[in-house]
């Protein structure tokens, strides 16, 4: 066994830097590199890609990914770990293969697909046989909006990753996994963790909660003494130096930029933080309040005291429902008595679209450069140079929401004066593809693992 | 005594649906156990009147010297469906740190409390 393992974060959402993998297999020596690419919404937008082409429903950026890391990947033995698969992983599996075809590296790379955690096709049978995949917020059963969803995907485990590993891939690729999983799985797999040791298992989740935001725990949007965090535009993502026992050290390559200190990581470890006594999880249950941090050396942070507890039966799902639709514009008002006119220019809107019989669920108004983020929080409201009218409407009538794409601008001509910041024209009407939060026993669901060369 | 809560915390937010969180963090372990008299969940409620819509919930981790609040209704929904500019409550750290506490002289003078101008 190992005594140590390197798990290096090279990607925290589909959208984060495109240098990040490369510079994480070139700065050191790393074991993993571990990509996460799913937020809740992503799951949707890819599925309406796949309705599209079949051949589509990953992140594409993970092929990029790949080709830029490929020679670490096949010279030096770094693995790779990644949610791209999102609805389609084998689809994403086939663009791996014709990427080693045409880089003449066939053979080399050993994918590891794990599926299983699309429920869709299985959505009417799992309601009638009783799982009310009720929204875990409102208590709605999911009938309300059975006939408009896009996707449903259960948050699945570490479970089929090790395996996935333990059948020699070297690139692993999963749909619906949980982020911290890409992370835990690799140690559970090198460090023979046993699925009820606890404590470990969480401390794998912790390690994985650290690193699946990138850079947010090196110094990126850290709020603390931000304006000395050095060098942020050579930053080094974190890595994470696992032992046996289940203590870490949170680091990053030599020669980098950025920060890993106490407060670094402290500020990434409530990042979306609910209950810190229970962090659910289909392996086990961390516990934030048993976290310890010293700083072990520059930029090093070590981790350790972590306990957690059996998971729960459940397993969570991730369901994407078409909801209605909705349309931000924005105008820019200008000095003198910028705000009034902004206000001014609000009012008027809000009476055409009266007078037009336009009805919303929603409109949001706010003044960025006075209140769009604070609101009342946001204090004096002095005479700023400009203010930027920003107005949403939301609604399950596209024809009203589009009506009203064509009312704010007008205001440019025959509304309050000192107007401008326009050019983009008219804002576009987008259709929301809404969330919808549920849990599952974990006995329906069955992941599932291929490996394929 | 005025004191800044920016001048005692770091803080960081996100989302969760239509909730927030804010973990408020101690910028000295000796300023941890004031910011847990003071930061009550009354507090915190009269500070977001107007900005959130639910309740509020607390949780304490003095292993980090941080408290973890929960901000319901803070989103307009939260996710795709808000349409406001920090949809995701990224910047409710900052609001949260926007709060003056009014804190006996004699206190400010034993912890060496920055005090506000």
């Amino acid at each position: 066994m190992k005594s140590l393992v390197r798990v290096a974060s090279g990607q925290g959402f589909w959208g984060d830097w495109l240098e990040a993998p490369r510079r994480q297999v070139e700065g050191g020596e790393i074991d993993y590199l571990m990509l996460d690419y799913l937020a809740e919404v992503t799951m949707s937008i890819l599925q309406k890609q796949k309705e599209r082409d079949p051949r589509m429903g990953y992140a594409r950026d993970f092929v990029g990914a790949i080709e830029s890391v490929l020679p670490a990947l096949v010279e030096r033995g770094v693995k790779v770990i990644a949610n791209a698969g999102g609805v389609n992983p084998r689809a994403c599996a086939d663009a791996l293969l014709a990427l080693t075809d045409a880089r003449g590296v066939r053979g080399k790379l050993v994918l590891g697909v794990v599926t299983g955690d699309d429920l869709l096709p299985h959505l009417d049978e799992l309601l009638a046989a009783g799982h009310g995949l009720s929204n875990m917020d409102t208590g709605e059963p999911l009938s309300v909006v059975r006939d408009r969803v896009l996707s449903a995907n259960a948050y699945i485990g570490s479970e089929p990753i090790v395996e996935a590993l333990a059948r020699g891939a070297n690139v692993v690729i999963t749909g619906r996994s949980t982020d911290t999983a890409l992370t835990m799985a690799p140690l559970r797999h090198e460090f023979g963790w046993g699925a009820h040791d606890w404590d470990k298992l969480a401390a794998g989740i912790i390690a994985g909660h650290i690193i699946e935001c990138g850079a947010q725990a090196s110094g990126g949007n850290c709020l603390k003494d931000w304006e000395t965090v050095p060098d942020l535009w050579n930053v080094g993502y974190p890595i994470i130096d696992a032992r046996p026992d289940g203590t870490f050290e949170v680091c990053k390559h030599p020669g980098t930029g950025g920060r890993i200190d106490v407060p670094t990581v402290t500020e990434q470890l409530v990042y979306e933080m609910g209950d810190p006594h229970a962090y659910i999880t289909p392996d086990v249950v961390a516990d934030f309040t048993s976290i310890h941090l010293e700083e072990s050396g520059t930029n090093r942070v070590r981790v350790f005291g972590i306990t957690g507890k059996p998971a729960t039966d459940k397993l969570k799902v991730s369901i994407a429902y078409r909801a209605c639709f909705k349309a931000v514009g924005t105008l820019v008002y200008v000095w003198p008595d910028a705000l009034a006119k902004a206000q001014a220019a609000d009012a008027v809107l809000r009476r055409r679209l009266d007078m037009l019989g336009l009805t919303f669920d929603t409109i949001v108004t706010e003044y960025v450069g006075v209140n769009a983020t604070h609101g009342p929080l946001a204090g004096d409201r002095h005479d700023a140079p400009e203010v930027q009218l920003r107005v949403g409407v939301r609604g399950p009538d596209r024809a009203m929401v589009e009506r009203f794409t064509r009312e704010l601008i007008p205001m440019v001509l025959n509304g309050p004066p000192s107007v401008t910041g326009f050019a983009a024209g008219r804002p576009k009407v987008e259709e929301i593809v809404a969330y919808w939060p549920a849990l599952v026993d974990k006995g329906v669901v069955q992941p599932k693992v291929e490996v394929l060369r | 005594m005025k004191v800044r809560l920016l001048d005692l915390a770091h803080a960081r937010s996100g989302d969760k649906g239509d909730t927030a969180n804010v973990g408020v963090i101690a910028l000295r372990p000796e300023w941890y156990p004031l910011l847990t008299r003071e930061l009550t969940v009354e507090r915190v409620r009269a500070h977001f009147r107007g900005v959130i819509s639910g309740d509020v919930e607390r949780f304490e981790l003095p292993n980090l010297r941080a408290i973890n609040f929960l901000l319901h209704g803070a989103l307009d929904g939260g996710g795709t469906l808000s349409l406001k500019t920090d949809a995701q409550g990224k910047v409710f750290s900052t609001a949260m740190l926007r709060m003056v506490l009014d804190i006996a002289a004699d206190e400010v003078k034993a912890l060496s409390l920055p005090v506000a101008s």
